[in-house]
C-alpha cells in the first residue's frame, strides 16, 4: 500500500471513529428523549441518594479520551437503576468501547445493589454497596479505579484484552452528608477477582457539589440556576492488600456540572484530569439520564 | 431466560409489599425541637407557587398531580396534615419513612423543602 492510500485509509478510519461518536451521542439523546431524574453531577462517586421506590432510571454515559502513546477511545455505558424500596436500589450496567485504529467491543456487565441501613437522616449517612461484575480487560469505562490500574493497559490491543475476563465482587462503603445545600460524599472501594487467586484491591472516590441556587423558582423554567449543580470529584486507586497506598496508582480529579430539567432529563458533564503519570491526561465524560416514574404501577390493577 | 423474568417479578413483589399504608406513626418520632420549627416562607404566595413546582417534579408521581393520593400512597389533603405542624412536615421531608415507603428528600436544599411545606400547608387550609 502506498503512502497516499495509507493516508486516505487512516483518514477514513478517523472519520468513521468520529462518526460513531456522533452516532452514539445522538442515540443517547434519542433514547433519553422519552425518559426523567434528579441527579448529582458525579460520575464515579456515589452519594447516599437512592432511586425513589418504583422508579426506573435509564442513563447513557459516554467517556472519551486520547491518552498519550495509546489510541483514542470512546466508551459508552448504559445503566438501568430501579428503586425496589426507599432503602434498596438495584442496578444493571452494560458496557462497551470503540478504540481508534483498533475495534469496537462489548466489554461486559455489572449488577449492583445499594442499601441504606439507617432509618433517618444524620450529618453523615452510610450506604452499603455490593456489586458483581463480569467485565473483560478491554473495559475503558472508568466507573472506578482500583488497585494498580494504570494507563499502560490502554496501549494493549482489544483482541488481547477482551480474552481476559474478570469476574469480581466489589463492595463500597458510601458515606455522604448534606449541609447548607452542599453534598459531601466519600466512597471506599474494595474489589476481588473471584476467578483467580488475586488479592483484594482498593480505591476511593471523593466529591462535593452544590446547586447554583438553593430556593426553588415560582415559575417553571429550564435554564434557571436552581436546576444546575456544580461540584468536583477526586478518585483513584489505593493499591492492593500487599501494597496499600498511592504508589503506582492512577489518580484523577476534575470539575463536574449537571442540569436537571423540569421535564425530567438530567445532563451531566465532567472533564477529569490525570494527576500523575499513571493516569490518562483527560477523561471527557458526558451523561444523559431520565426516570420512568412508578413503573411498577404498570403491573398493578389499582393505580 | 426464565431467571431474569423471575428476578424481575420478585423485585416488583418486594417493592409492592414495601408500600405499607401510611399510618401517621411518624408523627410520634418527630423530636420536640423539630416540631416547633417555623417555616420562613409560611403563607408567601411565591413560595407556595415554587413549592407546587417542586411537588410536581418530585412528589406527584406517587401522590398524584393534585396530591390526591394514588393507590396506597396517601392523599395529602387530610386531617393529619392539617393538624401536623410545619416542623413536623419539614422533619418528614428530610428524614422520610424509608421502611414504610416514603423516601427521604434531604438531597433537596432546606429552602426548597420549606417551600414544599408551604405548598402542602396551602392544600390543607
Amino acid at each position: 500500500m502506498d503512502r497516499t492510500s495509507l493516508n486516505s485509509c487512516w483518514k477514513s478510519k478517523s472519520f468513521s471513529f468520529k462518526f460513531s461518536i456522533l452516532a452514539f451521542l445522538l442515540l443517547g439523546f434519542y433514547l433519553s428523549s422519552a425518559l426523567q431524574a434528579q441527579e448529582k453531577p458525579y460520575f464515579v462517586t456515589y452519594s447516599d441518594d437512592l432511586e425513589e421506590p418504583g422508579n426506573l432510571e435509564i442513563e447513557t454515559q459516554f467517556l472519551t479520551a486520547s491518552p498519550k502513546n495509546a489510541n483514542a477511545f470512546f466508551a459508552p455505558t448504559v445503566e438501568f437503576e430501579y428503586g425496589v424500596t426507599a432503602w434498596w436500589t438495584t442496578e444493571a450496567y452494560l458496557q462497551g468501547q470503540a478504540t481508534q485504529n483498533d475495534s469496537a467491543v462489548f466489554t461486559g456487565y455489572r449488577l449492583e445493589n445499594r442499601f441504606r441501613p439507617l432509618p433517618r437522616e444524620y450529618w453523615i449517612n452510610p450506604v452499603l454497596y455490593v456489586e458483581y461484575e463480569n467485565v473483560n480487560e478491554a473495559d475503558k469505562s472508568f466507573l472506578e479505579v482500583v488497585g494498580h490500574d494504570t494507563v499502560t493497559t490502554l496501549q494493549v490491543p482489544n483482541a488481547i484484552l477482551r480474552a481476559e475476563i474478570e469476574r469480581s465482587i466489589e463492595g463500597k462503603l458510601i458515606l455522604s452528608g448534606n449541609g447548607h445545600g452542599i453534598n459531601f460524599s466519600g466512597n471506599f472501594i474494595a474489589e476481588k477477582d473471584v476467578n483467580e487467586a488475586s488479592s483484594w484491591e482498593f480505591g476511593y472516590a471523593l466529591a462535593a457539589s452544590r446547586p447554583l441556587a438553593l430556593k426553588g423558582s415560582s415559575r417553571r423554567c429550564t435554564v434557571c440556576l436552581q436546576n444546575f449543580a456544580a461540584g468536583a470529584e477526586l478518585f483513584g486507586g489505593l493499591g492492593d492488600r500487599y501494597s496499600f497506598g498511592l504508589k503506582q496508582t492512577a489518580q484523577y480529579a476534575g470539575p463536574a456540572i449537571s442540569l436537571n430539567t423540569p421535564n425530567g432529563f438530567t445532563y451531566r458533564f465532567s472533564p477529569e484530569f490525570g494527576l500523575n503519570d499513571n493516569a490518562a491526561e483527560v477523561l471527557w465524560r458526558f451523561g444523559v439520564s431520565y426516570e420512568i416514574p412508578q413503573i411498577r404501577d404498570w403491573f398493578r390493577r389499582s393505580k | 431466560m426464565k431467571r431474569p423474568v423471575l428476578l424481575l417479578i420478585a423485585l416488583l413483589a418486594v417493592s409492592a409489599v414495601s408500600f405499607a399504608k401510611a399510618n401517621g406513626k411518624w408523627l410520634e418520632k418527630v423530636p420536640a425541637a423539630d416540631k416547633t420549627r417555623a417555616n420562613p416562607y409560611s403563607g408567601q404566595p411565591e413560595a407556595i407557587a415554587a413549592g407546587r413546582n417542586l411537588f410536581i417534579a418530585n412528589c406527584s408521581h406517587c401522590h398524584g398531580q393534585n396530591a390526591e393520593g394514588k393507590g396506597s400512597r396517601p392523599d395529602l389533603h387530610s386531617e393529619r396534615l392539617r393538624t401536623a405542624t410545619d416542623g413536623d412536615l419539614a422533619w418528614l421531608l428530610k428524614n422520610g419513612e424509608v421502611f414504610n415507603g416514603m423516601p427521604r428528600w434531604s438531597s433537596l436544599p432546606e429552602q426548597q423543602r420549606w417551600q414544599l411545606v408551604a405548598y402542602l400547608r396551602s392544600l390543607n387550609q
